[in-house]
């Protein structure tokens, strides 16, 4: 009978010079995330893709219903660079912003949640040589990718309605995972102090409010200021002009406020999240 | 930091504990243990629920920082050295946490995955490790369909991917059938031979016995002895044991007329155990007092009785 295992001399063998390296993060990463990516396409592939899919198809219905049906009676609107835009082509961008929320939120926290809490499978990875960053990362990519397949099929089905009319929205693919890039850094994190599904519950609390107030239906202006502010402080607004604004190719100062304001919820979601991983698992 | 270790040491000693300690508050889960684990041993955790076994398994694999103390895993510390010390470590935890969304053979590939294994690699040894863990059939099964024996084979299979020097095996057969325990024990036994140091925590004497070349007793965080299972046998108890039941009611009472029969006498609720180096003999003794009792029983000692000796509780509650 072949080895099962022991003395290690097949492939492993050259592992055994058990020698301390340089790694900036030291036990909590092993430059690995590849393998949690794979892991999450197989398993999606094999079992959850009807969920896939329906995260795909609201945004879908919601562009229908209320910019067809709803912008039949609206007729045109006033567009990010004060041109007039049909009301269906004025919602698009912001449900695609609403989409790469919703897929990365769900990625982030629901799944996150269940694989933390009942599958314990964060606790087999990390019995491997994959640190809590290597796990974080490929959750995280996997929303990403999640994020932008979502982006390209709606993007496609604006394409096929007609609403495209520049080639400078095409950036609204790449934008959209930036957003999933930041919903998803922050949700892992935020799942992580999760218990129980009541907690659970006050995410669909936040997201509900900040999809139907974040000016995806109608103008900021709207609001009274104090309103306003609230609105502009929260991911969800500035996702949705920044695509808007993509869409029809107009670009102001406030485009780089909008990305800027991605990359730091990136930053600090990603710093938040790798110090709960560290201390759920490293404790 | 006492890392860099001379290769031939490495082999010698994989597992070193000094003064080991977990404290959670106040709570000494585990209390300033100290062992080594020689390469190709077979080590045991013998203690209760809630004796700190699995916390001294879960600093092993270094996910739980110590209090204090010092560890070193083939030389290397598991909390700054975490992914390269569990490169060479198989972990099978007391709970199966199998991957249900994967099939039973591409648990093993993508576990393989985790510790950066190539696919040409991880295909033959999935196949042979469905093989040895008699999965073979089961291959493309999906988890949820497998039996609990089944279960914790294709942990233990997923556990060797990597081929690692030592296994950790929390409560390896906790909660299956007698017929799945021993093909379970027949399958580590050859993992043994293949000179696998093997680290096991049971709370089940007759596996300690079955598979532990020496083991520590562990209760309340802290070594109350360590050995051979013999030797802990020899040491601490006697040969036989004459188990004497009078009815829940009498055991202590008539325990007293039992004064002065075999070396030692034990009383516990539901039985009076007799230590003797002759069970039959100390039987008739206790005829000859005109005590009879509901049922008896001679048998030889075990683990548990050294337990028992050590702690003055039962392993299993």
């Amino acid at each position: 009978m072949s080895r099962i295992a022991g003395s290690g001399q097949t492939s492993s063998g050259d592992q055994f010079r058990l020698l301390p390296s340089g790694r900036p993060f030291g036990s909590l990463y092993s430059g690995n995330v590849r393998a949690v990516v794979a892991r999450g396409l197989k398993a999606t592939w094999g079992s959850n893709w009807a969920i896939m899919a329906s995260g795909f198809v609201e945004p879908v219905l919601f562009l229908i219903a209320m910019g067809i049906g709803l912008g039949s009676l609206i007729g045109t609107v006033e567009g990010p660079g004060g041109q007039e835009i049909g009301y269906i082509a004025y919602i698009a961008p912001a449900l695609l912003a609403v989409s790469a929320m919703n897929g990365a939120v769900y990625d982030s926290t629901w799944n996150v949640f269940f694989k933390l809490n009942f599958a314990k499978l964060y606790q087999g990875m990390l019995y491997t040589s994959l640190g809590p960053l290597d796990v974080a990362l490929g959750e995280i990519t996997l929303a990403l990718l999640r994020g932008a397949l979502y982006a390209t099929g709606f993007t496609a089905i604006m394409g096929v309605m007609g609403l495209i009319t520049t080639p400078w929205a095409l950036l609204m693919i790449p934008a959209s995972v930036v957003i999933a890039f930041g919903f998803a850094s922050f949700g892992m994190g935020i799942t992580s102090f999760m218990k129980t599904f009541q907690q659970m519950d006050w995410i669909n609390f936040i997201m509900l409010p900040m999809f139907l107030f974040s000016a995806t239906f109608y103008p900021l202006s709207v609001y009274p200021q104090a309103i306003q502010w609230v609105i502009q402080a929260l991911p969800l607004w500035h996702g949705v002009e920044l695509l808007r604004q993509l869409s029809v190719g107009t670009f102001t100062a406030a485009t780089g406020i909008h990305v800027l304001y991605y990359l730091v919820m990136i930053v600090l979601g990603l710093i938040l999240t790798t110090a709960r991983l560290r201390k759920l698992f490293l404790k | 930091m006492p890392n860099i270790a001379v290769p031939k040491q490495l082999t010698r000693t994989v597992i070193s504990a000094r003064g080991l300690t977990k404290k959670y508050g106040d709570f000494a889960a585990v209390n300033g243990i100290s062992f080594d684990v020689p390469a190709g041993e077979s080590f045991g955790l013998l203690g209760p629920n809630g004796a700190g076994k699995s916390t001294t398994m879960r600093m092993i694999g270094g996910v739980s920082q110590r209090t204090s103390g010092e560890l070193a895993i083939m030389g290397l510390d598991p909390e700054q050295h975490g992914p390269e010390v569990r490169a060479h470590l198989g972990v099978v935890p007391q709970q199966d946490n199998l991957d249900e969304d994967l099939r039973v053979r591409d648990n093993l590939i993508v576990y393989g995955r985790y510790f950066g294994l190539p696919y040409s690699y991880l295909r033959p040894k999935a196949d042979e490790l469905l093989e040895f863990a008699q999965l073979s059939d089961k291959a493309k099964a999906k988890v949820d369909s497998l039996s609990g024996g089944m279960k914790r084979r294709l942990t233990i299979a997923r556990s060797l991917i990597n081929e690692p020097k030592i296994l950790l095996l929390d409560e390896p057969t906790t909660g299956l059938d007698p017929q799945a325990r021993h093909i379970l024990w027949d399958r580590l036994f050859r993992l043994k031979e293949q000179g696998v140091t093997l680290v096991l925590t049971t709370h089940y004497m007759d596996e300690a016995e079955q598979l532990c070349d020496r083991l520590i007793v562990v209760d309340k965080g802290q070594i109350m002895a360590e050995g051979s299972p013999a030797a802990l046998i020899r040491e601490y108890s006697t040969r036989e044991v004459l188990e004497l039941r009078f009815g829940s009611e009498r055991n202590a009472t008539v325990a007293a007329q039992l004064e002065g029969i075999g070396e030692r006498l034990e009383t516990l609720p539901d039985r009076v155990l007799i230590y003797t180096h002759d069970g039959e003999t100390s039987l008739e003794q206790v005829s000859a007092r005109g005590l009879h009792p509901v049922t008896s029983l001679v048998r030889r000692s075990s683990l548990e009785d050294v337990f028992l000796r050590l702690t003055g509780r039962s392993l299993v509650d």
